[in-house]
């Protein structure tokens, strides 16, 4: 299967490096707006603006192909021209879309969501009706606005170099971007976090907003040719929402979106080329050349997300749960420290304990118990013999600290709560595990250096950590 | 045009909007409109992995609705599991999971289906109408089922609408009440997947969301209440889903699935300006009236105490007799002179004063009537200001000047038990604070 895959690749060719080029500078360019629309919250204005740059490119170019045809342009100018359109037709319907939501939610009291639904999908309507109807005059196909055809579109070359023009314009959008972030950078993230502290600041929300959906409409119409105006939102959302799991600054969570964006392109396309190739040869099918690129480097992106949101460092399901795996187990080290402590206080002497008897004085888990045993041998704080496991010096030190934290809050609690003596014990088996030195030395000082807790056992000094 | 074939889509289609309108309403006020739009995109991969996996089993059968349609359950609601899923475990939020989950499944979606198109055995053409709905395809065991899942739809909104209407405005009450409440929200959620499933087909992936929530939308404008929004919404849905199909029969190469939309948003249009309950005209036409009746209260008590300056409030008919110039009433009050001409006028054309020969005003007998109890509220309001909320007496008059119109009886009845003691009924209380003396006055 790995022959197959490096078979594959070893017909990389110039035109799949200008491809994922292409795709890498169109994902950058997405992912700078991207990574304000999810921290603004607006993410579904980055999808209906997707959808309603279909009709702002028809429109645009089916005026600027009836100004030519009915001679008012030349046929010169409209060459020159029409692309200036596009990005003309894609800004207005841009803020266009930003103004007709919120006009329908003042208006009518809709809800933002709903309102963007309707503007957006009416707005589609128009775009597929009108390229519809003047299908016979232009070709204009739905299809390459929505899917795009990276695959095709590097072809379009500039001059007579082999740079394709998609790489200059999504390349252009790119660095655009970039300045526009480096200068505003300050109002971007206060409006972004803070909109009410931006507007007492003086930063007006409003140009903000109609500013941000004019920027996000040219980065879409810049990289609708490359990757298709649907696909572009995984591009705008999906690696910002990646960076935003991965980081809690707004600097570094820029800079993760535009490398995860160039990661998914390289990705997508790799597997555009090979996936198909290699499943169904295993599965004894038909054999396909390739599939969608634009389709596969969104897919590319959600697999990118999906590590993000198990791996993330801080806050990822999988971090989060082997913290929470790690913390039981230190639990159950300590309450084993502490029961062995306690027994060798009311045996005067050092008394082994096998893993089952442990087990079962303390009512955990076999393995959980288990792991923790090993866990305190490794640590030498516990040593094993055929009796079973004892305390060494160095285990009986970190349980004095405990014992001393457990009676410690027993104390306090008995001084300055009213509860029943039987009663402190489970509070102070929870909290023992949380107590650090600066804590027990406030409650000895608080409780002027008790001896002896309310039950009448002896708290053990503070013994110093090895 | 008028063929079988187009009253048969067209039966379907109408099915579908009823049902689509009223799914629609339970998702908006959810507020959850664009999960359909979600479970549409994701349908896609499902459709064509379904296409894919029985053309590998059985070469075909790949393309028969009931198969695709499946396909496109699954993922679609797999969609939205995966939206809810980015929503409780991470700390996305809930637009930027839908915009991640809509995007990637649909990638996928694309990806497969080039890779169905460039099957050698498939023709995969079928499958493309699915992204913009072809009404012309549709043949009568297609419509047949669609009829059918719609019927099933809109009997399960039938049987469960208190509990759906019961988890739509509160959600925390429901639980309490014990009902089970995440397995109403899932079959909810089935219901959106459902309907947005067998939508595909005629409306297409791209715009099938626009039938869930635009009826719904239009018919909030006409109705406070849930079972006439949710009747309004599905005559709306109906109505643009069979005019739709029309429209695109009746003219070649129209997309139905576009024309469906673009009905519904004239609807919604025309709901937005019209609506009885919300819409733009009414709301405009209550804030008038509002504004009509806070000028009459603000002109009547400016004359009021332009009178009572004079010491002529004593009795009825010195206060019925006394004539009293607009550049006095102009003193009362910043008012620009042409709204205060304005609201002589209107208050003299509901007989609340009258004009003499010297263009001066008098207060008719429903003038006084009205003016004393206008006076009486404001001071009232004053007085429970001063005496319970601790406002200094130099403060309350712009408050109590603010609220005073917007008083409701049954508050003025309490403020009456509560100052009755001090003050029997029908008797104006002087004010607590002074009042700009009007100039010329003695």
């Amino acid at each position: 299967m790995f022959t197959d895959f490096l078979n594959i690749l070893a017909d990389w060719s110039q035109f799949d490096s200008w491809i994922v080029v292409c795709a890498a500078l169109a994902a950058g360019a997405c992912a700078i707006p991207g990574c304000f629309l999810v921290l603004r919250r607006q993410s579904l204005m980055g999808d209906a603006l997707s959808h309603t740059v279909l009709p702002g490119i028809a429109g645009a170019f089916l005026l600027s192909h009836g100004l030519m045809t009915s001679g008012w342009m030349t046929p010169e100018t409209y060459e020159s021209t029409w692309h200036l359109g596009l990005f003309a037709g894609a800004i207005s319907i841009g803020i266009l879309t930003a103004l007709l939501t919120q006009f329908i939610q003042n208006l009518g009291g809709v809800e933002s969501s709903a309102a963007l639904g309707i503007v957006f999908t009416t707005l589609f309507a128009i775009g597929l009706v009108m390229i519809r109807m003047a299908a016979d005059q232009v070709d204009l196909d739905p299809d390459c606005v929505l899917y795009g055809a990276i695959e095709s579109s590097i072809l379009d070359t500039v001059g007579t170099t082999d740079i394709p023009r998609a790489a200059v314009v999504n390349g252009a959008v790119l660095v655009l971007n970039l300045l526009l972030v480096v200068v505003f950078y300050k109002e971007l993230r206060i409006s972004a976090f803070d909109p009410e502290l931006a507007t007492t600041l003086g930063i007006n929300a409003q140009v903000m907003h109609y500013g941000l959906m004019a920027a996000t409409a040219v980065t879409l119409v810049a990289a609708f040719e490359s990757v298709g105006s649907i696909l572009v939102i995984a591009m705008l959302i999906v690696p910002a929402a990646t960076a935003f799991l991965l980081t809690h600054r707004l600097h570094v969570m820029i800079g993760l979106s535009l490398v995860v964006g160039a990661v998914s392109a390289l990705l997508g396309h790799v597997l555009a080329m090979t996936l198909p190739t290699i499943v169904t040869k295993s599965w004894g099918g038909p054999s396909i050349q390739g599939t969608s690129t634009a389709g596969m480097i969104a897919a590319a992106s959600g697999a990118c997300f999906f590590l993000a949101v198990l791996l993330s460092p801080r806050q990822g399901v999988l971090s989060l749960l082997i913290a929470r795996q790690r913390l039981r187990l230190r639990i159950v080290a300590e309450d084993v420290l502490g029961l062995l402590i306690r027994l060798e206080e009311s045996e005067d002497s050092a008394v082994a304990q096998t893993a089952s008897q442990i087990c079962e004085r303390l009512g955990t888990g076999r393995l959980k118990t288990r792991l923790a045993i090993i866990g305190l041998t490794r640590q030498q704080r516990l040593a094993s013999s055929s009796d079973g496991v004892s305390l060494t010096e160095r285990g009986r030190s970190s349980a004095n600290r405990l014992v001393r934290s457990h009676r410690l809050w027993e104390s306090y609690m008995a001084k300055h709560f009213v509860v029943p003596d039987d009663h402190l014990h489970e509070t102070a088996s929870r909290v023992e595990h949380f107590l650090d030195p600066d804590l027990r030395e406030e409650l000895a000082e608080e409780l002027d250096a008790p001896e002896t807790d309310p039950h009448g056992r002896a708290i053990p000094p503070e013994s110093e950590s090895k | 045009m008028w063929t079988y074939n187009t009253q048969v889509v067209m039966a379907g289609t109408l099915l579908l909007g009823i049902s689509a309108g009223v799914v629609g309403v339970f998702m908006l006020l959810r507020k959850r409109a664009l999960v359909g739009d979600v479970v549409s995109h994701a349908a896609l991969p499902g459709i064509a992995a379904a296409f894919l996996l029985f053309e590998t089993i059985r070469p075909g059968t790949g393309k028969a609705l009931p198969v695709l349609l499946t396909g496109a359950v699954v993922t679609g609601f797999l969609g939205v599991l995966c939206t809810i899923g980015i929503r409780r475990y991470t700390r996305i939020k809930e637009d930027a999971a839908l915009a991640i989950v809509l995007s990637v499944f649909f990638g996928v979606g694309i990806a497969l289906l080039t890779v169905v198109q460039s099957l050698p055995t498939g023709n995969a053409a079928g499958l493309h109408d699915f992204i913009y709905g072809k009404t012309a395809s549709m043949v009568v065991d297609d419509v047949k089922v669609i009829s059918i899942a719609s019927v099933v739809v809109l009997i399960a909104c039938g049987l469960l609408f208190k509990e759906l209407a019961m988890i739509c405005f509160d959600m925390e009450f429901a639980g309490a009440q014990g009902w089970p409440v995440a397995w109403l929200d899932l079959v909810l959620m089935c219901l959106v997947v459902g309907v947005t499933v067998i939508g595909l087909q005629s409306v297409g992936l791209l715009l099938v969301v626009a039938m869930l929530i635009i009826p719904a939308a239009s018919a909030r404008f006409w109705t406070d209440r849930l079972l006439p929004m949710t009747i309004v919404s599905a005559v709306l849905g109906g109505m643009s889903a069979a005019l739709g199909v029309l429209a695109s029969a009746s003219i070649p190469r129209l997309p139905a699935g576009a024309i469906i939309v673009l009905v519904g948003s004239t609807f919604f249009a025309l709901s937005l300006l019209f609506g009885t309950r919300r819409g733009a005209l009414r709301r405009f036409q209550v804030l008038l009236t509002l504004r009509r009746r806070v000028g009459r209260h603000d002109l009547l008590r400016a004359f009021y105490e332009v009178l009572e300056a004079r010491g002529c409030t004593s009795d009825d008919f010195r206060l019925a007799e006394t004539p009293v110039s607009e550049s006095e009433l102009q003193t009362m009050r910043t008012w620009a002179p042409s709204r205060l001409h304005r609201l002589l006028r209107t208050c003299r054309s509901d007989g609340l004063i009258a004009q003499d020969d010297q263009g001066e005003f008098r207060l008719t007998r429903l003038g006084v009537d009205e003016a004393r109890r206008v006076v009486r509220n404001h001071r009232l309001w004053e007085i429970y200001l001063i005496n319970y909320a601790d406002i200094a007496p130099s403060h309350v008059d712009r408050d109590a000047d603010l609220i005073e119109h917007i008083l409701d009886p049954d508050l003025i009845a309490e403020l009456n038990q509560i100052l009755s003691k001090q003050f029997p009924q029908m008797v104006v209380p002087p004010s607590p604070h002074t009042i700009d003396q009007p100039a010329g006055a003695v």
